[in-house]
């Protein structure tokens, strides 16, 4: 009877905050809206804020700078000749260079004018220096490394450890559990696999329904009939496999009907561009997801950097603003925050066919309404151009330290569980 | 209701038609209807016999693979000095021409791999002796190396073949081999672990995630212990041992003192008891239940079949194979808690299914794509810990691509983004499977059992409703509505255990 009483708990979940989509889609079954449990469910799950202008249902995308970003020629130290020397064919002229700190000489590279404005007023942040002991310049290492928060990666993810440390022990997921988490992609990366916590990795409505779907009417009805038995079983694996199912059809349902939406900003025509227009979409929507990860890949500019870099970061930038700006449209700005990385960055020299190879210590982003305040946007110290490890910059912050300060600060989830160990925040969230 | 624990022999009255079904979904890859009901004749000593002692069976008929060793071929000491030398005198037009050839170079590797993938596949979808292909799979998991950081085919190629030659042999000679393996030695960078500067790499995994498991040896061990692998190297495709980086001082390595190298050390840790525990515990994780990784979190139940599996490892000198004939012939194994309720892994699934349906691949890309949508591509685990078992192959994306991946391969259906197309069109022809009913005066429910026993194994009357309902809509069971039955067969939750 156990078993029972679980899926109950689930259904009764499911149907408190999900009452909208249940009236509307035609694959949840009719079981559950006549179920009883409806109105007597005693959950609320409405977020109430405590502090005024943060809400408590926070978000946070996370995007995957893919191939190791030159953080050199991204915020660039105009003020060292160092920079000049290092790269003749690669450098960005002064003039050009969008300055963020005339004392320091630090500017962004002339394709961010978004991020510019957007740093000088204290919606983004660029932390310099980011790394961790004892680099490793593989690009698959280290970007284990990055997605595991931990130098001795395994096959968990830093978000999906902390979630899974969130989740009641011996309990099934929850319907808004299982959608806690959406990648876009074919794929979805280490950094949000759990050992419980699963990604739903999204890439159209299509690629969360069955393929004979609509090839046969009478087909389609036993399928149904089939994924959505009302029975319960001694088996607690089999019913992990039929909630999964419905879970499945819940989440194309409402991933579906989410990105249908029509944003109030003109987003720029790239791939990257519209994984945020969908993830835009997604937030506006309501869904219970707490973590959305998009990936900006090709930034292994071995050969021809300029040029390659350049359209890469105006595509970063310009995408990134029209993402602020829907938020914006739809009254979303306050919940949620924005993080980029990169497994590395380059090596300080130049190499021999204008283009840069494998480094080590790179910059982070960060995006939001409820950052620590720099009058520059920037963050942290930049690490010495003379003082190198290998011909690499030399980190100066851990990046646990910003994973941390997310996990605690603005996720409220435990980064101790995350990262295995205690990490002093970056301080670069405010609440 | 208990679980039978006894690792005794089940009566052989009670070895049947499910019984050999379990036997050959849990040992091997699925078999088709003729092959259980052989299999149940055969009665539980024989057809055990016949899956682990499997090097009687002729598999001269599976396909072969042909891989290029040089491919990735390191530089000669010659062509290195010649390098130097194009560099120093500037010459980039050569220079880019030896570029030009390592991309190339690297190109064919990646083909090279598609190949290897495609070929290992293949060989679990056909061999006589699936066992031997299971035990692969087992140590390919359990010392996991990936193609994306060794970057050689051939080399995962001769790893592969290391783990099937000594599939069910002794696992101290597997161990011995391993810390030899060029792929392995690459994997864990112990080719940088040198004397003055060990890498500790090696050394901690293979205490960690190969031999004992976290918690039965200390930081200090791993120092040590990674002292006496320092010089185990290689040198193209082969092992060598590197005398001058190799630390000849004494080592204590758990509590024992010393010259110790990387076989010392191997040895070290095959007498430790805790290890014929922990390899009892990743085979029964593997072959009976989806247990908890933690050894810590076991049930008193598990814990006692393990200890008791262990005790057999221990007297057989690390013995696979004897391991397993007690395990396939236990009463345990067949108990009700433990038959129909393990996850299938990906792999498993898509050759239980090819098997005992005898469905055609009909696209290596689409098979491809498949494993990396369900999350199991051969030779690219996710870690050094390779794969999880049990429901972690399960979220809402994996369920649904393994959904359309049996549908795609029975109904011919395209699969993927990209529409991968299939080489071969031909309708997939489910009759063979019912050639023993004749379906115009067959009840159509007996056909529906029929195939959800082959297909699901023994499950309650209610749970094949739907199944009946559907047969019953249908005016005659034809080849089409077959299709279709079995698609309902296929998506099924109890499809994803077996």
């Amino acid at each position: 009877m156990t078993d029972q009483k679980v899926n109950n708990y689930t259904r009764r979940q499911f149907l408190n905050t999900s009452l909208v989509l249940a009236s509307a889609a035609t694959t949840v079954p009719s079981f559950l809206m006549s179920s009883s449990n409806l109105l007597a469910a005693p959950y609320a799950d409405a977020a109430t804020s405590s502090l005024p202008g943060v809400p408590e249902d926070r978000i946070l995308v996370v995007i995957q700078l893919s191939g190791g970003n030159d953080g050199l020629n991204t915020l660039i130290p105009f003020g060292e000749s160092a920079y000049y020397n290092a790269r003749p064919q690669i450098k960005i002229n002064e003039s050009d260079i969008l300055t963020l700190d005339q004392t320091q000489g630090l500017g962004l590279n002339p394709n961010m004018s978004h991020i510019h404005e957007l740093a000088l007023s204290n919606q983004c942040a660029i932390l310099p220096g980011i790394g961790y002991p004892n680099p490793n310049r593989s690009h698959f290492a280290s970007m284990d490394v990055y997605h595991a928060g931990d130098t001795n990666p395994k096959s968990q993810g830093w978000i999906g450890k902390a979630f899974d440390a969130s989740l009641p022990k011996n309990k099934p997921l929850t319907t808004n559990q299982a959608l806690s988490i959406i990648s876009i992609g074919a794929i979805a990366t280490t950094a949000v696999q759990g050992k419980r916590i699963k990604p739903i990795a999204y890439q159209n409505p299509e690629s969360l329904r069955w393929i004979a779907k609509g090839s046969n009417k009478s087909l389609d009805k036993y399928y149904e009939q089939i994924q959505n038995s009302n029975l319960t079983t001694n088996n607690p694996t089999l019913d992990f496999i039929y909630r999964t199912s419905l879970d499945a059809q819940i989440a194309s349902d409402r991933l579906g009907k989410a990105v249908k939406r029509t944003s109030k900003t003109k987003f720029p025509q790239t791939n990257f561009a519209n994984q945020l227009k969908q993830v835009a979409a997604m937030i506006a929507n309501d869904l219970p997801t707490r973590i959305y990860y998009v990936t900006l890949g090709g930034f292994d500019t071995h050969a021809n950097q300029i040029q390659k870099q350049n359209t890469l970061l105006k595509n970063f930038s310009d995408s990134v603003n029209a993402f602020l700006k829907e938020l914006k449209a739809t009254g979303d700005q306050d919940r949620v925050m924005t993080l980029a990385f990169s497994e590395f960055g380059r090596r300080v020299q130049q190499n021999a066919s204008a283009g840069t190879d494998h480094g080590a210590a790179g910059l982070m982003f960060l995006f939001g309404n409820h950052l620590a305040s720099s009058p520059t946007g920037i963050h942290g110290t930049y690490p010495s151009l003379t003082d190198l490890e290998k011909g690499d910059l030399k980190f100066n912050r851990d990046f646990r330290s910003v994973y941390a300060d997310l996990l605690d600060n603005w996720l409220e989830l435990d980064s101790k569980a995350a990262l295995g160990q205690s990490f002093k925040h970056a301080e670069v969230i405010h609440i | 209701m208990n679980t039978n624990t006894s690792l005794l022999p089940l009566a052989d009255s009670e070895f049947k038609w499910f019984q050999a079904r379990h036997l050959l979904w849990r040992a091997g890859f699925g078999a088709t209807t003729d092959e259980v009901d052989r299999y149940a004749a055969l009665g539980l000593k024989k057809a055990v016999k016949e899956l682990v002692n499997y090097f009687t069976i002729d598999d001269g008929n599976l396909p072969s693979i042909d891989l290029n060793p040089d491919v990735m071929r390191p530089p000669s000491r010659q062509e290195r000095m010649m390098i130097q030398k194009l560099r120093k005198e500037k010459k980039d037009k050569e220079l880019k021409e030896l570029r030009s050839q390592r991309k190339d170079r690297i190109g064919e590797d990646r083909d090279m791999f598609s190949e290897l993938q495609m070929w290992w596949l293949k060989r679990m979808f056909a061999t006589p002796r699936p066992l031997e292909e299971r035990l692969t799979l087992l140590w390919h998991s359990h010392f996991a190396s990936k193609q994306q950081s060794v970057r050689d085919a051939y080399l995962m190629y001769q790893q592969n073949n290391l783990f099937r030659e000594n599939a069910s042999g002794s696992f101290a000679d597997l161990a011995r081999a391993i810390i030899r393996d060029p792929a392995m030695i690459k994997f864990l960078n112990n080719n940088q672990n040198n004397k003055r500067k060990p890498n500790e790499n090696l050394a901690r995994e293979l205490m960690e995630l190969f031999t004992l498991g976290e918690g039965h040896y200390t930081e200090d061990d791993i120092r040590e212990g990674a002292r006496a692998l320092t010089g185990f190297t290689f040198n193209d495709n082969d092992f060598s041992f590197n005398k001058r980086n190799h630390d000849s001082q004494t080592k204590t390595i758990l509590g024992e003192t010393g010259t110790h190298t990387g076989d010392d050390f191997v040895n070290l840790l095959l007498n430790n008891i805790q290890c014929s525990r922990f390899i009892a515990f990743k085979i029964y994780r593997h072959f009976v239940a989806d247990i908890t990784d933690l050894e810590s979190d076991l049930t008193t139940d598990q814990q006692q079949v393990i200890g008791q599996l262990a005790a057999t490892l221990r007297n057989n000198n690390y013995k696979i194979s004897s391991a397993l004939t007690v395990l396939f012939e236990s009463q345990h194994f067949y108990d009700p808690n433990i038959v129909g309720r393990k996850v299938k892994s990906p792999i498993h699934l898509l050759a239980t299914t090819v098997r005992s349906l005898s469905v055609n691949v009909r696209s290596d890309r689409a098979l491809r794509y498949a494993t990396k949508m369900m999350g199991q591509q051969p030779f690219e685990p996710p870690s050094v810990a390779g794969w999880d078992v049990g429901q972690s192959w399960i979220n809402t994306s994996t369920l649904v691509a393994r959904h359309n991946f049996t549908t795609a391969m029975i109904a011919g259906t395209k699969f993927g983004r990209k529409k991968h197309k299939f080489n071969n069109t031909n309708a997939y022809d489910p009759m063979p499977l019912v050639k023993n009913f004749d379906l115009s005066s067959t009840p159509s429910r007996t056909i529906v059992d029929h195939l959800a026993n082959l297909t699901l194994g023994d499950i309650p009357a209610n749970r094949k409703q739907p199944l009946y309902s559907f047969v019953s809509s249908q005016e005659n069971l034809d080849r089409q509505s077959l299709i279709q039955l079995l698609l309902l067969l296929t998506t099924m939750p109890e499809y994803q255990l077996c």
